[in-house]
Parts: structure tokens; C-alpha cells; sequence
């Protein structure tokens, strides 16, 4: 029986988000919040996991208390339980301080049932790092195996986990000791519309809550914006372009211009041609 | 420990299929004029199995020294294995900067490394710089969906990290008359004790031309009005070498598969040239272009947007122009062999 | 083994959600089941708030909803392509509490209305179409949702599926629209700073104001148009009958466009930022294609009822109504343990003893009758803007003289008897 952990984060959709064309910020408020897409790949890879050998898939979030719905979303896709840790002292961290806290809470939930794997999704859409997932790994020093695209088998009994890592023109085939860390690919499964029965247990499903004083061992230093080595110094539009050189005349001259201007940058091909030999 | 006793900037030099990514060489290009900057030394360092023959290709692109972990532990990349190298390396050296490609490996790699050391590590950096006097990196990234730029500091922890992605600064031209100090360095590793293995690594050819990795991109628009007026764009770019991009209506109109979406939610590219040929340049298409060597935009419209974003415009129709420019080009091409790349 | 509730009701709308609210209240198990990503996400039009009958259902509910603008002022404008005629009633009594009614963004509202229904112990399952009902024995025992293992059994099943509803027909409810029983409302959402509203509208800081287009807001064809202050942004859209639409070779942006620049409406919106685009059918057949509203084991409320009071674009407040009587039958049928269509009866007997049916019936022949006279949109409304602009533009002409211009202006003798006949019956179906 495996316990599978599915570490999930609620963001706000960056499809729809609109921006603010005067100060170009986001809107946030006009963004939905949702399950990150990533993540919904995760929970599923863990829930089929869960078909295949028995055992039970937990989601564990770190957000604030409105990420219960992405909890209750992951209760939809077949997940088991759900933990939510919310404090406004994990506010406002980066993704080594988010990899701290979660840790723990992971180290608390591993106390009532131990965990055989980790999966994250491969990143945020919101934050973009995908550096959360092997950060935990490290913390709770297990192998961290990112890109994961297939997971062949999983054998608890000699504690071995083959999977297959995607490269840029292909894959490797890995396998690695038990317990680890997946950060899984997208293509990896398709997330199937959850059955009625699922949708009800969501509907119904209070998570487990906890605030930083729930967990233990815990370096409050190392939380939120304080743990969190780097902050953003600054936000600012790109330059608005100037506008390019418009090439008049009737068509055959346009044309003779442009290849002139080509002819003269020929050194931008020619960069090329040296950095590859 | 002060931030004093950190010096030097370094690059994670990654190796593929015997040979340094073309990444690595951009970085040292652009740790090159950060250690400048600092009067500090530039550094590569280099790890894997039969490659200390490399050594001296990361001195010609800009290093002052190169560190060299040269074992057949090292044959396949390994979180495990590559991490201890460079904490050890780390540890011993003490960096003020490391850099790593924007890649799986260099992304897989730096959020480990940033843990164990620990450190700040900012993702997918577009522009750097460091502050002369205190040495303070300044890693600035697109920010929510590339509208706005953000730049980020770590300013209580050495050495400070970034991944930076492919494509965003220059290599300097290769130098083999550069001399630099090369180190060997060895960690006490014993397979029986890595915790992964690699068991087989599976090689699937692709045969498209990746846009990311293009040098010279043509991409189309909605106004070429039909995937028979697309055709012209997959025409030029074979004339010329060069791969096809395409904006998002015409990805979502079914006229070119998704992966040669330029954009916000397809592909950035930064190829030398960039065509723009009947799109009509909204700012989710201009992001994922917009860092291009040059841009030349054709668009029948003359108040459309991406005349805003390009160093060169034509206003025009497309069916007359593009079959002319095919012309010239081949006729070009024919005397000037190396004008473009085959691909 | 599916599960089995007391009530099911389909559509998280006004009128389900108030239904399922009071059920919930009463102790019923409910399950409220929303096709939307969540309550509001596919609702349109609304934009008016009536405080009455939502207070019906959570009083004082104006103390934590979330509302744009409390409505001080309703204009009316009947428009000609460069003129308006504006008349309205601003009072500051409706400034204060209780309020009057409100403009509301509904993907907020109904959001929050949901909340409140759940907090009362209904059981609400987004992103669900119900497909069809399950009927056993000639009596609906549930639903057949398009999920997988998706069916679920209840002693009630309650439509409150829209305009179209999809249930309604397939239990035979409802037939399918004819083109002059349908209006297709589009709408738009412009963004604009809060104090430039205020400015432009004349408003108090955080009050709100609503204007009422006819004539030429919908060029002329059978319809209206509406422009309302939000917070920080301006609901406008417009509304014409399926088959104006179709007769004139219309498309709906194509209205919305018109109306957006129409030179009376401009300066209102000018460089707002356009945030949302919707569009949406909206019953206007009212007493005439009401489909049958009670069946074995099924109550139909709301939109699908067909509840819309045309000529006052009134929907939501007959929906919450609709929604509310309906659990107030469910209650007393479960007591009685009896879901047969003979005891939900009381139901369709309330509704009808109510405003809602009151309003019906006195405005059945109304969109009707406009319709066949298309002369009220084409030639009166430019009348009347040529008959003010003759009686204000002031040029050196004595006002008597003025009328006698106005006066011809109306036409032959035969002209004047047609329009004192329209008039009177316009006066009969609205009255």
C-alpha cells in the first residue's frame, strides 16, 4: 500500500487575466483562481498510482484559506485527503521558504503515515520556477527527479521506482530508491472528467487545516518574505518599442531595400555559423 | 563569513553529446562583462566523463579558469552526483555568482544546489547585471505572463544564482589565442552510494525544426486568409532556411500544428531575423518575438500593431511581395552560399 | 449505489439558488447543480438588483452582498439618431437604506448568493450539465448528469435550467421558441475609473444610476437598450426580438456597436476599456409561451418558466420569487411525504396569486403588440424627439407658432387618427 503525497498550489488563472494597460500590472482580482494545471497532472499520475498498487493519495497545499477549493478540486480527480497549511507567517515566500514550510508539513503528515513518494507538478503557471518540487526533495533528503513524463513501476517491496526523465530528444530511462520526488511533465496523462461520486465527496470534504504552531521543529526565521533570500527590487514595463523604418515605394522596391539591409547584417548569420562548428 | 571572502562569477558549463550547449557559451559572453565589472575572475566549471578536453573551448568563450570533474561517475547527468561537484566546488571556491542555462538539467541542478547551499536562485532570467561596488546581482525576468519585467535580488546570501534562458545574451566570438588557468577537481563518490541509476537513454529524432532553436524564423498571420495562402510562408522559409511560426489565430484556426505558436502561450523565440508576414502584432504574439535580432513586419495593414515592434516595415500585400523576396533570395543565394544555414 | 436527495435543483441561477437557499434553510438535502464553472459565470443579463425580493429571501442581505451601486436616478431616453428625448426620477430616499434596488455584476452576486445557500447546508457540484430527467412510472426520480456514474435520484426535481431549458423540453414542458418569443440580449462590461462614472452620470460618490434605451438604440427594431453604472465599470447592452433581428439581417455585436457609438451614448463610454462581452437569450413571450410548471415529482422556475416581464425588463425578481414559492411547496410536500403533481400544484397556484402572475397576465399582449405595429419604434419616437427639438431649439418663432409646426409635422388628419388609435392602445396593454 502506497502513500502517495501530491504537493498542489492554487493560482490565479494567467489565461484570463486581464491587465491593467495603464500601470501594465495584473489585475488579480479579475483572475479566477484555479487549480495550477500542473498540478492536476500530479494528483492524477497519483491517483492512477493508487489504482494500480492500493494505497492513498494525499494533497498537501500552502495557501491561504480560499486554496481549500483547490483542495476540493484534487478531491475530484480521486484524491484521499487533503492538508492545508495557512499563516500569515508562510506569506509571502519565495520558492526556498515555500520549500521550507512545506517540508515540514510533509515531515507531520509522513508521522501518521509514512511516505513512499512525492509528486509535484512541473511548475506554477504563476510563478514559473519549478524549482519548489527538488527543493523539497533535497530538504527531506530524497532523490528529486524532475521531468518525468512515464512511471514504469513501482516496487515498495524493494523500495525501486522506474520512470522515464524527458530529454530534449527523447527520454532516459531512470530508476531510483524509494522514497523520491517526482516533478511530473504534462504529457504525462490526460486528466479525465471526474465521475459524479467524486464531485460529491468534494463537495463535502473539509481538509485538515493547520497554522505554523501545528507544525513542528519549525525555524520561524526561515518562513514567509523573512526566509526568503530573494525579493523582487523592482517591476517595470518593458520599453514600448519605437517603431520600425517603414520601406516605401511600389512593391519591387520595397523589396530591393529589404534585401539591401539583409545583405548588410549578413554578421548575424555568421555568428551562427561559428558557434556551432 | 563576509560577502568579502565570495569572489569571481562562474557558469555552470553544461555538456551534450560531447560538446559544450551553445547556453553556456551565451552565459560565459555575459559573465564575461559581469566579472569585468567586478575586476573579478570568470570561471567555468565542467563536469562529466571525458571532458576535460572541453576545458579549453570554455577559456576560448570568455573563462579565466575552468574547474574540471572529469570521472565516469559523471557519465549521465545526475542530481545526485552533478550537485555534490558543485557544492563541493562551492564550498572550496566560494563564487559570488553562478549561472546556469535555462535548460532541464541547468533548472534540475540550480534548485538543488540553491537548497543545499542554501541560496536565492531566480528562474529563467532574461537580463543581468551586477552593481560595481557591492556586487549585487540584478537577474530581471518577465514577470505575470510577460507584460512587465521584474528584477530580482538576493541580497543576504552568497554566492547569488540564476538560470538564464537560452537565447537572451551573446556568446563572444570563439578565441583560441585566450589562455586561462585549468583546475582538475575530484569528490569522493562511490556509485554503490547514488541513489539513482540511468538505465538507458532512448534517442527520438525530431524532425521539425524547433522555432526555439531557429536562427531565422518566417512566421504567418491571419492575413494570409487561408491555409492555401499559408503555404507561401512554409515556401519562403524553405527557400531561405528557416523555420515556420505562426500566430495564435492561425494555430487555433487549425492551419499549422501548435508547436510553431509563437507567444505569450506558445513558444518565445529570439532568432536573428524574425518575419512577421500578415500578423497583425497583438502583445501576446510581440512577446514571444520581440528580443529577435531583427524584425521585419509585411502587413497590408498600415496601422497595424506591429509596425510598433519591428526594425523594418513593409506595407504591402503579402502574394506580391513574399514571391519577389523568394526570387531575390534564391537568385542571392545562389552567390552567397553561406547567407543562411541549411537546415 | 447513486445517492438519493430530497431535492435536486438544476441551475445555479436567481431563482435556483433562492430556491435551494430556502430548502436549505428548512432543513431540506439539497443539491444545487451548476452547469458554470461556478454560480455566475454563465449568467448575463441581470444588472438590476430588486432589494424586495431578495429581502424576501436574506433580509438586510444589502449589508454584506456584493453590490456595485445602489440606483438613485432611472432615466429613460427615447432615442433618434442624433437626439434623445430624457425624462427619469432621481430621489435621494433610494441613496438610503432599506435602498431601492441595485446594479449588481451577476458572476459576483450569484457567487456570493451560492456561498450563503451552501453555508445553509445545500450541497452546490459546479461544472455539471444535467442531460435529462429520470422518470420512472411517468414521475421524474432524478437526473442524468453528463458526468461519469452521473445519476442522481431525488423525491423533487427543481428546473431552474434557464431559458433554454434543457429539461423542460425533455420532459415535454416546453416546446421550441419561436423566434418572436426569444430576445437575444448582448451585453458589454467597459471599464472605467469610479470618479469619472460619477462624474459623467452625476452621481454622489457610490451611488448609481440607470438609463433605458428605446428607438433608435436598437435602429428602430423591437427592443431596448440599457446602460448602468457598476462600481468601476458600465453594463451596456441592447435587446431585440429574435425574429427584428432575423427580419432585418442583424448581428447581435452589430447592435451593441451602433449603440456604443451612437452619438447620445458616446460620450458615456468613450474611452472606457471593453472588459467582457456577453450574450444571452431572455424570454420575452411571457404569459402566452409560460410552459406547464408543475409535473410529477417537478417544479420549473425562473427564466425556464418563461418569467420575464418585458416592458419592465423585470427577470430576476420573478425568478427569486419563482425560486422561493417552489421551496415553500417542497417543504410542505415533504411533510406530507407526497410529491405528486396534484399536491406541487400549490406551487403554480402561488406563483400565479402572485406579482409575478399579476404581471404577467396584465402585460400578455404587450411585446406582442409592439411588435405587430412597428410604427411606436420607427416613426413615433423620432416624432417626439422632432416635436421637442421644434419646441426647445429657440430661434425668434413664437412657441404657438412652434406647435402648429409640430402639429404638422405629425401628418395628415388620417395620420393624427392612427396615431391617438396606437396611443390608446398602447396605453391599453401597458396600463
Amino acid at each position: 500500500m502506497l502513500h502517495i503525497v501530491a504537493c498542489i498550489k492554487q493560482v490565479p488563472d494567467t489565461k484570463i487575466i486581464k491587465m491593467n494597460p495603464k500601470t501594465n500590472t495584473m489585475d488579480r482580482a479579475s483572475a479566477p483562481a484555479i487549480l495550477n494545471p500542473y498540478d492536476a497532472h500530479a494528483v492524477e499520475e497519483a491517483v492512477r498510482l493508487k489504482q494500480r498498487y492500493g494505497g492513498t493519495v494525499s494533497v498537501l497545499t500552502m495557501g491561504p484559506p480560499p486554496a481549500v477549493k483547490a483542495i476540493r478540486k484534487c478531491i475530484e480527480i480521486g484524491a484521499d485527503e487533503g492538508y492545508m497549511i495557512s499563516d500569515r507567517a508562510f506569506a509571502g515566500a519565495d520558492t526556498l521558504a515555500t520549500s521550507y514550510a512545506l517540508t515540514k508539513a510533509l515531515n507531520k503528515i509522513a508521522k501518521e503515515r509514512p511516505i513512499d513518494l512525492i509528486i509535484c507538478g512541473k511548475m506554477t503557471i504563476d510563478g514559473d520556477t519549478g524549482q519548489v518540487g527538488p527543493g523539497i526533495a533535497r530538504r527531506l533528503d530524497i532523490p528529486p527527479l524532475t521531468s518525468v513524463k512515464k512511471i514504469v513501476e513501482i516496487d515498495k517491496e524493494k523500495g525501486i521506482a522506474i520512470l522515464h526523465r524527458k530529454l530534449e530528444d527523447g527520454y532516459e530511462v531512470v530508476s531510483s530508491t524509494m522514497p523520491c520526488l517526482f516533478s511530473v511533465e504534462k504529457d504525462i496523462n490526460e486528466v479525465p472528467y471526474s465521475t459524479m461520486p467524486n464531485m460529491l465527496r468534494a463537495a463535502r470534504y473539509n481538509p485538515h487545516i493547520w497554522s505554523v504552531n501545528d507544525l513542528e521543529d519549525v525555524d520561524k526565521a526561515q518562513l514567509g518574505l523573512k526566509g526568503s533570500p530573494t525579493i523582487v527590487s523592482s517591476v517595470w514595463a518593458p520599453q514600448k518599442p519605437q517603431g520600425g523604418q517603414m520601406l516605401d515605394g511600389k512593391a519591387a522596391d520595397q523589396v530591393s531595400q529589404l534585401l539591401g539591409i539583409m545583405l548588410e547584417k549578413k554578421e548575424l548569420f555568421q555568428v551562427k555559423g561559428e558557434s556551432t562548428s | 563569513m563576509s560577502f568579502e571572502d565570495y569572489r569571481g562569477v562562474w557558469v555552470f558549463m553544461e555538456v551534450k553529446d560531447g560538446a559544450i550547449v551553445p547556453v553556456a557559451k551565451e552565459l560565459l559572453g555575459a559573465g564575461r562583462q559581469l566579472a569585468d565589472k567586478r575586476k573579478t575572475e570568470l570561471a567555468g566549471v565542467l563536469i562529466g566523463d571525458g571532458v576535460s578536453a572541453l576545458a579549453e573551448e570554455a577559456i576560448y568563450y570568455g573563462a579565466d579558469q575552468v574547474y574540471v570533474y572529469d570521472a565516469p561517475i559523471f557519465k549521465h547527468y545526475r542530481t545526485e552526483t552533478y550537485m555534490r561537484a558543485l557544492l563541493a566546488c562551492t564550498e572550496k571556491y566560494k563564487p559570488e555568482i553562478i549561472l546556469y542555462g535555462a535548460t532541464s538539467t541547468g533548472k534540475d541542478l540550480a534548485s538543488a544546489v540553491a537548497t543545499d547551499l542554501p541560496t536565492g536562485l531566480t528562474a529563467d532570467t532574461t537580463q543581468l547585471d551586477v552593481e560595481e561596488d557591492t556586487g549585487l546581482l540584478l537577474a530581471s525576468r518577465p514577470a505575470f505572463g510577460g507584460n512587465i519585467m521584474a528584477t530580482i535580488l538576493c541580497k543576504k546570501y552568497r554566492p547569488q544564482m540564476a538560470t538564464v534562458r537560452p537565447k537572451v545574451v551573446r556568446a563572444l566570438p570563439r578565441d583560441a589565442s585566450r589562455i586561462g588557468t585549468i583546475t582538475r577537481e575530484s569528490i569522493e563518490l562511490r556509485e554503490e552510494d547514488v541513489r539513482t541509476k540511468v538505465l538507458e537513454i532512448v534517442r527520438q529524432t525530431v524532425q521539425r525544426v524547433r522555432i526555439d532553436e531557429a536562427d531565422i524564423i518566417v512566421a504567418g498571420g491571419k492575413g494570409l486568409g487561408s491555409p492555401a495562402g499559408f503555404q507561401l510562408i512554409h515556401e519562403f522559409a524553405d527557400v531561405i532556411g528557416a523555420a515556420v511560426g505562426a500566430s495564435r489565430d492561425v494555430v487555433e484556426a487549425g492551419w499549422i500544428g501548435h508547436h510553431h505558436q509563437v507567444g505569450q502561450t506558445g513558444v518565445t523565440v529570439t532568432p536573428k531575423i524574425y518575419f512577421a508576414i500578415g500578423i497583425s502584432g497583438a502583445i501576446q504574439h510581440i512577446v514571444g518575438m520581440q528580443n529577435s535580432g531583427l524584425i521585419i513586419a509585411i502587413n497590408k495593414d498600415p496601422g497595424a500593431l506591429i509596425f510598433q515592434s519591428c526594425h523594418y516595415g513593409i506595407v504591402g500585400d503579402a502574394f506580391e511581395i513574399v514571391p519577389m523576396l523568394i526570387e531575390q533570395f534564391k537568385h542571392a543565394l545562389g552567390k552567397e552560399s553561406s547567407y543562411a544555414r541549411k537546415v | 449505489m447513486p445517492e438519493k436527495f430530497d431535492c435536486i435543483v438544476v441551475g445555479a441561477g436567481p431563482a435556483g439558488i433562492a430556491c435551494a437557499y430556502e430548502l436549505a434553510k428548512a432543513g431540506v438535502n439539497v443539491l444545487l447543480l451548476e452547469r458554470g464553472e461556478y454560480p455566475g459565470s454563465k449568467n448575463v443579463m441581470g444588472g438590476v438588483l430588486y432589494r424586495q425580493m431578495m429581502e424576501d429571501v436574506i433580509p438586510e442581505f444589502y449589508k454584506e452582498a456584493p453590490l456595485e451601486r445602489p440606483i438613485v436616478e432611472q432615466r429613460f431616453m427615447m432615442m433618434d439618431k442624433e437626439s434623445a428625448l430624457t425624462f427619469g426620477y432621481k430621489g435621494l430616499e433610494w441613496a438610503r437604506e432599506p435602498y431601492n434596488n441595485f446594479t449588481v455584476l451577476r458572476a459576483k452576486f450569484d457567487q456570493w448568493f451560492a456561498g450563503k445557500a451552501v453555508e445553509q447546508g445545500a450541497l452546490l457540484i459546479n461544472e455539471t450539465v444535467a442531460l435529462s430527467c429520470i422518470v420512472e412510472n411517468g414521475k421524474v426520480v432524478g437526473v442524468q448528469t453528463d458526468r461519469p456514474d452521473g445519476q442522481l435520484y431525488a423525491d423533487v426535481v427543481v428546473l431552474a435550467d434557464g431559458v433554454n431549458s434543457l429539461l423542460a423540453k425533455s420532459l415535454g414542458f416546453h416546446r421550441e421558441f419561436k423566434p418572436d418569443e426569444v430576445a437575444l440580449a448582448t451585453m458589454e462590461i467597459l471599464k472605467l475609473d469610479k470618479k469619472v462614472i460619477e462624474d459623467r452620470f452625476n452621481l454622489e460618490e457610490g451611488q448609481g444610476c440607470t438609463i433605458e434605451l428605446f428607438g433608435d438604440a436598437t435602429k428602430g427594431i423591437l427592443g431596448t437598450g440599457f446602460l448602468y453604472t457598476n462600481k468601476d465599470t458600465l453594463s451596456l447592452g441592447v435587446g431585440t426580438l429574435l425574429s427584428g433581428m432575423i427580419k432585418h439581417k442583424l448581428k447581435p455585436h452589430h447592435l451593441l456597436d451602433y449603440v456604443k457609438n451612437h452619438p447620445m451614448i458616446r460620450p458615456f463610454v468613450q474611452g472606457a476599456e471593453s472588459q467582457e462581452y456577453l450574450a444571452h437569450l431572455i424570454p420575452e413571450g411571457g404569459y402566452h409561451s409560460m410552459p406547464k410548471v408543475v409535473g410529477d415529482g417537478v417544479l420549473v422556475v425562473g427564466d425556464a418558466a418563461q418569467l420575464v416581464n418585458a416592458i419592465h425588463r423585470e427577470g430576476s425578481n420573478m425568478a427569486m420569487t419563482s425560486g422561493r414559492l417552489a421551496a415553500e411547496t417542497i417543504v410542505l410536500a415533504k411533510q406530507a411525504g407526497d410529491f405528486s403533481e396534484a399536491f406541487l400544484d400549490r406551487y403554480r397556484k402561488e406563483l400565479m396569486g402572485s406579482f409575478v402572475g399579476e404581471d404577467l397576465k396584465k402585460y400578455k399582449d404587450s411585446t406582442h403588440h409592439f411588435d405587430k405595429f412597428p410604427q411606436y419604434f420607427e416613426q413615433y419616437i423620432p416624432m417626439m424627439n422632432r416635436a421637442a427639438s421644434q419646441m426647445f431649439t429657440v430661434d425668434g418663432t413664437s412657441k404657438r407658432e412652434k406647435q402648429k409646426k409640430i402639429w404638422r409635422d405629425i401628418g395628415s388628419a388620417k395620420e393624427k387618427v392612427k396615431i391617438a388609435r396606437d396611443m390608446y392602445r398602447a396605453w391599453k396593454v401597458m396600463k
